[in-house]
């Protein structure tokens, strides 16, 4: 059949054995529109793009509703978590971690096609907390190796909402393997304050934090597992406890620092939509504002203004709209300072442009103490 | 044109502990047959270098770049040829001085990691105690001299201190997330990395030294004469791929949060024997002004 599934190091291409199987499948397939509800709606197909990037999108639109075609593989893979070379059997979506962020407008209908390459091991599939109905679709989308399924969901509610792998028993394992993402419903004509007025962002950034549970050996040292199954038994003790040994940002720590850390300018308005399908966690910006933030996510209420902390439920995904008003490094930290510190829960904005003396200038370096002010 | 000047070495107030111990007698300077092997050293001649020098420098109340100062080194100076090895450190755990290092590498023929400024004055003792002979942490300056080539100045350059503190911050960020990571963090065996000129080995590796040297920050007048110096010695240099200030009970050095960049891969050291009694100055230091070395 010479169907392909992109991977991050080229492309996979379905065995002969499934391709067989696929062939039976697309048999099926071809009669299944007649017993599909069908939808008679201009249909738009989305190249997805890898976190902490958002595929291209519209924040108002004049359009009316569409159908959005969206490609979402699963991808098992072992990864480097740290920069000691923890190495993690992960699980993800399109090959990332988190998995992409969809965008979408009020009233478009989300098609998803799920992939799971026959060079997986395990069943997966997908909730949508976007959606309504058979657990997020994950009911409908329950997939085998070598298998792929078609669903499609109205995106009724505006917000920004987690996605998440939910195969059975197995789930917390998948999604602190990393098989979780985002979707973003804006509303169609665009972001609100509280009083109505329109909000713009410059720039968006999609933020998934995921916890990990990485065994240990006797001497303390994190454990390698040449594979999925090697490694369960082991991670579940450790999850049982409910201590992470790690809590990144885009899947690794320092993912997003450093020659990674995400650009951005003096000036601009930046939203920031950040998951966390496992535990809470409370973002941060150092020496910045969220000055619009939808904790909670969903954009039919108004947004708190001039936050310094904000708190993202373990399970749902929120949004800040800050502008950055000085040059620099601005960290963006998941407040509990020992998982941004220790665990890996931190990321940084590389922030370019002039730097403003009246919000902020330093009247006297650091210098030793004159014995009168040292008693001031 | 420039008029160099003398900088009494501002070193002194950390060096000042360590010598008073390096004379405490339990030392037993003149004891009978040593009971422990004197580690192979390096006597290097007598001479001079510039280097970057360490600690933060301010001038009109504003932070510049740290100056070139001249460094004469005016005695033999003999240094250990190698890093102090696992198997040297677990002699001295063995006979209960030094405390135990943390997990990781353990193969005897490895440089110790792991180790804390506090454990290497410790091992100081210890070694010093048993061989009959005294031996010390370089300074920085003296690390410098000895690493030679191996040295790295990753200073910014002048112009940088000049603009706001934006800009400053990411030029120190993109300067540290630019640093080279040692390929690998696992200690390798003795020798690895090679000898530099001094026939010195695995000097700037992927094993970071201690060096006694305080962290120090200076303020200078407008002419360049020192004005006021604060030491804190609960913070030390460290040496290696680049210069590191650590503090003094860290074993295990790491970035994190808002730092950026690339921590010493391991933190160990090696050693100077100590020739001259306190308070011998060893060196001179110069600070020589910009354009005129």
């Amino acid at each position: 059949m010479g169907q392909a599934f992109e991977i991050a190091d080229g492309k996979v291409t379905i065995s002969r054995r499934v391709a067989l199987r696929g062939a039976a499948l697309l048999a099926g397939a071809l009669l299944a529109p007649a017993s599909a509800w069908a939808l008679d709606l201009p249909r738009h197909k989305v190249e997805l793009v890898a976190p902490p990037f958002v595929h291209p999108h519209e924040q108002a639109t004049k359009l009316g509703p569409r159908i959005m075609e969206f490609r979402l593989w699963v991808e098992e893979k072992t990864i480097v978590i740290d920069e000691e070379g923890t190495k993690l059997q992960a699980m993800t979506f399109n090959g990332s971690i988190p998995g992409p962020l969809l965008v979408v407008h009020e009233g478009d209908y989300v098609e998803v096609t799920l992939a799971n390459p026959d060079t997986n091991v395990m069943t997966h599939n997908i909730d949508f907390h976007a959606a309504a109905g058979a657990s997020g679709g994950a009911d409908l989308t329950l997939i085998n190796p070598g298998e792929r399924a078609v669903l499609r969901w109205k995106a009724t509610r505006t917000g920004v909402f987690a996605y998440h792998c939910i195969p059975g028993a197995m789930t917390p394992w998948h999604i602190t393997s990393g098989m979780s993402g985002a979707v973003m419903v804006l509303p169609r004509d665009g972001l609100k304050d509280g009083a109505g007025r329109p909000l713009r962002y410059d720039r968006v950034y999609y933020i998934g934090e995921t916890d990990y549970y990485v065994p240990r050996d006797e001497k303390g040292k994190f454990k390698h597992y040449d594979s999925h199954g090697d490694a369960y038994m082991d991670t579940m003790e450790v999850m049982r406890k409910l201590v992470p040994s790690h809590v990144v940002f885009n899947g690794a720590v320092g993912a997003l620092t450093g020659r990674n850390a995400m650009p951005a300018k003096v000036g601009e308005n930046v939203l920031i939509v950040h998951s966390q399908a496992s535990r809470d966690t409370r973002p941060h910006l150092v020496g910045g504002f969220g000055d619009y933030v939808w904790e909670t996510g969903k954009f039919s209420n108004p947004p708190e203004t001039n936050l310094e902390t904000w708190f993202i439920r373990g399970g749902s995904a929120g949004a800040a709209l800050t502008k950055f008003l000085q040059p620099g490094i601005v960290g963006y930290v998941n407040h509990n300072m020992i998982e941004a510190f220790e665990l890996g829960a931190t990321a940084h904005f590389r922030v370019e442009g002039p730097w403003n003396d009246d919000l902020m200038t330093q009247v006297m370096a650091p210098g030793p103490i004159v014995s009168s002010a040292a008693h001031q | 044109m420039l008029s160099a000047f003398k900088l009494m070495a501002l070193a002194t107030a950390g060096l000042a502990p360590i010598a008073i111990s390096a004379l405490a007698p339990r030392y037993g300077t003149g004891s009978a047959a040593p009971s422990v092997q004197l580690p192979e050293l390096v006597e290097l001649r007598t001479g001079a270098i510039h280097f970057r020098a360490n600690g933060e420098f301010l001038r009109d109340g504003k932070a510049i770049t740290a100056p070139i100062v001249a460094v004469t080194v005016d005695r033999p100076l003999a240094v250990m040829k190698n890093q102090v090895s696992v198997a040297d450190y677990q002699l001295c755990v063995k006979a209960g001085a030094c405390p135990a290092t943390g997990p990781g590498e353990t193969a005897s023929d490895r440089p110790v990691v792991g180790v804390s400024w506090r454990d290497t004055q410790t091992y100081v003792s210890w070694l010093s105690r048993e061989t009959g002979t005294r031996f010390r942490l370089p300074t920085d300056e003296e690390w410098a001299y000895a690493a030679a080539s191996r040295f790295h100045d990753d200073a910014l350059p002048e112009d940088l201190y000049r603009s706001d503190p934006g800009q400053r911050a990411l030029a120190i960020y993109d300067r540290d997330a630019g640093r080279v990571m040692a390929a690998d963090k696992a200690p390798q065996p003795i020798g690895s990395f090679g000898a530099n000129e001094n026939g010195l080995l695995d000097l700037a590796g992927n094993v970071w030294e201690w060096t006694d040297t305080c962290f120090q920050r200076i303020t200078l007048d407008t002419a360049g004469a020192r004005t006021a110096a604060v030491a804190n010695c609960g913070v030390r240099v460290v040496e290696g791929l680049h210069r590191a200030y650590m503090a003094d009970f860290v074993r295990d050095a790491r970035a994190g949060g808002c730092a950026s960049g690339t921590p010493p891969s391991n933190l160990g050291f090696r050693l100077v024997r100590d020739d001259v009694s306190w308070p011998g100055l060893r060196f001179v230091l110069r600070l020589v002004q910009p354009g005129s070395s």
